[in-house]
């Protein structure tokens, strides 16, 4: 009863103070403040668009729209090579990562196992490791992986897109892990024995009814994959090789030299990729 | 054919690490049975529906589906459906392919599928939802998915856990009607889980009481209800009134008790009980009479002072005191309708119990 009586006069002080027009105070100041935010957000990203169309040359004043820069990257073959190699990278790591992340959760969401303490600590422990960590550690790891592969077979091998894909996976790997496996948590697992009960056996349980169900939650995971893939930069430069350089890397070495409205288009490029595939895996999940 | 055996439990152990959740159950449940599993919760009933549906394996025991011994026979294989609790209905697709995708498993034909697809929904009153997805459908028509979609692969027996379970007391008291009228049409034995004793009366064919992993009495609603055979299920069933005391001796058909406190009460005993043997007397305050205080109190008569009066409409519910230290329930139906003060109890008032001796049981445990 106490409880009761303080709620409802808490409620009537407010309703007090907002007719007498105190509380509107602290309204306009969330406007205020969440506009600030917004901007803070925003203001940079909007700023590189316009200035990826404008005619200045250093791309920092607005001096009238064109699309020459956005003509120039497409016929700079640098440009173009290190983008078509970006994608293949990001494409090939999003495909492995996204499956051996899938089972990986599923292996641990539905299995008591020896060790399984340890595996859950370890395979969230890419994405606490400082990235230049990892970095120098694969980086490691593939000197003395060609030196083992040297001695075995005598084949001599070089950094090349594949170990940047794999590295790539490497990291990948434990973003899938949460996503899927926070799916797999609201999945209502008596929809299982409610298929098992109707006649379905293992193989129709997981295709017909598990996975299209979680199919939201690795399509997530996927996505992430690919987004991590697309900008990332320390691992990327670390492990490609001579020749085989990835956007983000190819973006910071015409950056040391000179910024130019060039690289504010290639990076809008980037971002309507991003948001493209954002709304993509929205509108699939409404579809559901 | 009635007399054939849909279900049977030999010995049936369920032990999950130290608990034994189901405790040497056998059971004969007939063909075309509507035959429920009554029981508090953790009574092992649920337990004993999903180890015939095979989600659960039992640890010792046999269980046979028309004389077939299922072993560790997988769900998908057995010829059995089950209601879910949650109904658990695909999320993903239609009310039509829920319902199609038992028969999808089996291969069926497509034509096949969808005549059969559109007799259980006329079976179950959804023709017409067949598009929808199960979170626009209300509760009362999930429930009723859930029914077509175990119903449409024609199984031996269905399953029911707690199917009413989620619904509002009203929907629950219809779908009750529509399960047993169901269950009468398609003929296919039902075994039904349920914790509410008046849910089990009244659509049951035959009732098994469990608790604590045990089955304490199978039968029909009438003898559990009229002769239960232990105190946990006259307690679990109904309400009475319960009056220890030991057994002094026989008189005819009847036993007599005495309690603590000098009362002689007679009733009916299941079986011989010697003399000194501790006992639980039990009769249903609806079996109680109550009669005004002449100055005579008759044979089973009790005198006392009435103590609480509750109108509840359709009854009358006395308490009336016999001593400091006991109590008896009476229930008078107020088969009179009048605003007469006088027609009713009134507390402080005396009267005399009489408990006829054939309304009453001598219990032992």
């Amino acid at each position: 009863m106490i409880k009761t009586a303080s709620a409802s006069t808490t409620l009537a002080r407010a309703r007090g103070a907002f007719a007498e027009g105190r509380l509107t105070w602290s309204g306009l100041a969330l406007t205020v403040f969440s506009i600030l935010i917004y901007l803070f957000l925003y203001a940079p990203i909007v700023i590189l668009v316009i200035f990826s169309f404008t005619r200045d040359e250093f791309g920092v004043r607005w001096t009238g729209f064109t699309l020459d820069w956005y003509i120039r990257l497409f016929n700079n073959p640098r440009m173009m090579g290190a983008a078509w190699n970006t994608l293949v990278v990001a494409s090939v790591s999003t495909v492995v990562s996204t499956i051996i992340g899938t089972l990986l959760a599923m292996a641990m969401e539905r299995y008591r196992f020896r060790g399984r303490g340890a595996m859950e600590g370890l395979i969230y422990l890419p994405i606490v490791v400082p990235e230049i960590v990892m970095a120098v550690a694969l980086l490691a790891f593939s000197a003395i992986a060609f030196d083992v592969i040297k001695l075995v077979t005598g084949e001599t091998l070089r950094r090349n897109l594949a170990t940047v894909t794999i590295g790539h996976i490497a990291f990948s790997i434990s973003f899938v892990v949460v996503v899927v496996r926070t799916s797999l948590k609201n999945f209502d697992r008596r929809l299982e024995e409610a298929a098992a009960d109707l006649g379905a056996d293992s193989w129709n349980i997981f295709w017909r009814i598990t996975f299209p169900l979680i199919l939201p939650g690795i399509i997530g995971g996927a996505l992430l994959a690919f987004t991590l893939s697309l900008d990332d930069f320390i691992i990327s430069l670390f492990l490609s090789g001579p020749g085989t350089s990835l956007l983000p890397v190819e973006v910071y070495n015409r950056v040391r030299r000179a910024v130019t409205p060039e690289i504010n288009a290639i990076s809008t490029l980037m971002l309507l990729l991003s948001m493209v595939l954002v709304a993509l895996s929205q509108l699939l999940q409404r579809r559901r | 054919m009635n007399d054939s055996i849909a279900i049977e439990l030999r010995n049936v152990v369920k032990r999950f690490g130290d608990v034994v959740a189901v405790d040497h159950v056998n059971l004969q449940i007939r063909d075309g049975e509507f035959f429920s599993l009554l029981g508090p919760s953790g009574c092992g009933k649920t337990s004993t529906l999903r180890m015939i549906a095979g989600f659960e394996l039992p640890t010792a025991g046999s269980i046979l589906i028309h004389g077939r011994e299922m072993g560790i026979t997988p769900p998908h294989l057995r010829p059995v459906n089950t209601v879910f609790q949650s109904y658990a209905l695909f999320p993903h697709m239609t009310v039509a392919q829920n319902i199609a995708f038992g028969l999808e498993m089996k291969k069926t034909p497509k034509a096949e599928i969808a005549q059969r697809v559109k007799e259980a929904l006329d079976l179950v009153r959804l023709s017409g939802l067949e598009e929808r997805r199960p979170r626009q459908l209300s509760g009362g028509q999930q429930q009723r998915v859930a029914l077509a979609r175990a119903l449409v692969n024609h199984p031996e027996v269905l399953l029911l856990d707690e199917p009413l379970g989620a619904l509002d007391q009203k929907l629950r008291k219809e779908m009750q009607l529509e399960l047993k009228s169901l269950q009468a049409r398609v003929g296919i034995t039902f075994v039904f889980v349920t914790h509410d004793q008046e849910e089990a009366l009244t659509m049951s064919d035959r009732i098994a009481v469990m608790n604590k992993g045990k089955v304490l009495q199978v039968g029909t609603p009438t003898e559990i209800y009229e002769r239960p055979n232990c105190r946990f299920v006259a307690d679990f069933i109904g309400e009475t009134n319960f009056i220890d005391g030991l057994v002094i001796g026989r008189d005819g058909n009847y036993t007599v008790i005495e309690t603590p406190d000098g009362l002689r009460f007679r009733g009916l005993a299941t079986r011989p009980l010697s003399d000194g043997t501790a006992v639980t007397y039990s009769i249903r305050p609806e079996k109680v009479r109550l009669l005004a205080a002449n100055g005579e109190v008759p044979i089973d008569g009790l005198a006392g002072t009435v103590l609480t009066v509750n109108y509840i409409g359709s009854d009358t519910r006395i308490t009336v005191r016999i001593n400091d230290r006991r109590t008896i329930d009476v229930w008078e139906q107020n088969t009179r309708s009048t605003l007469d003060r006088d027609e009713y109890w009134q507390p402080g008032e005396p009267a005399v119990v009489v408990c006829p001796p054939d309304n009453a049981l001598v219990l032992s445990e």
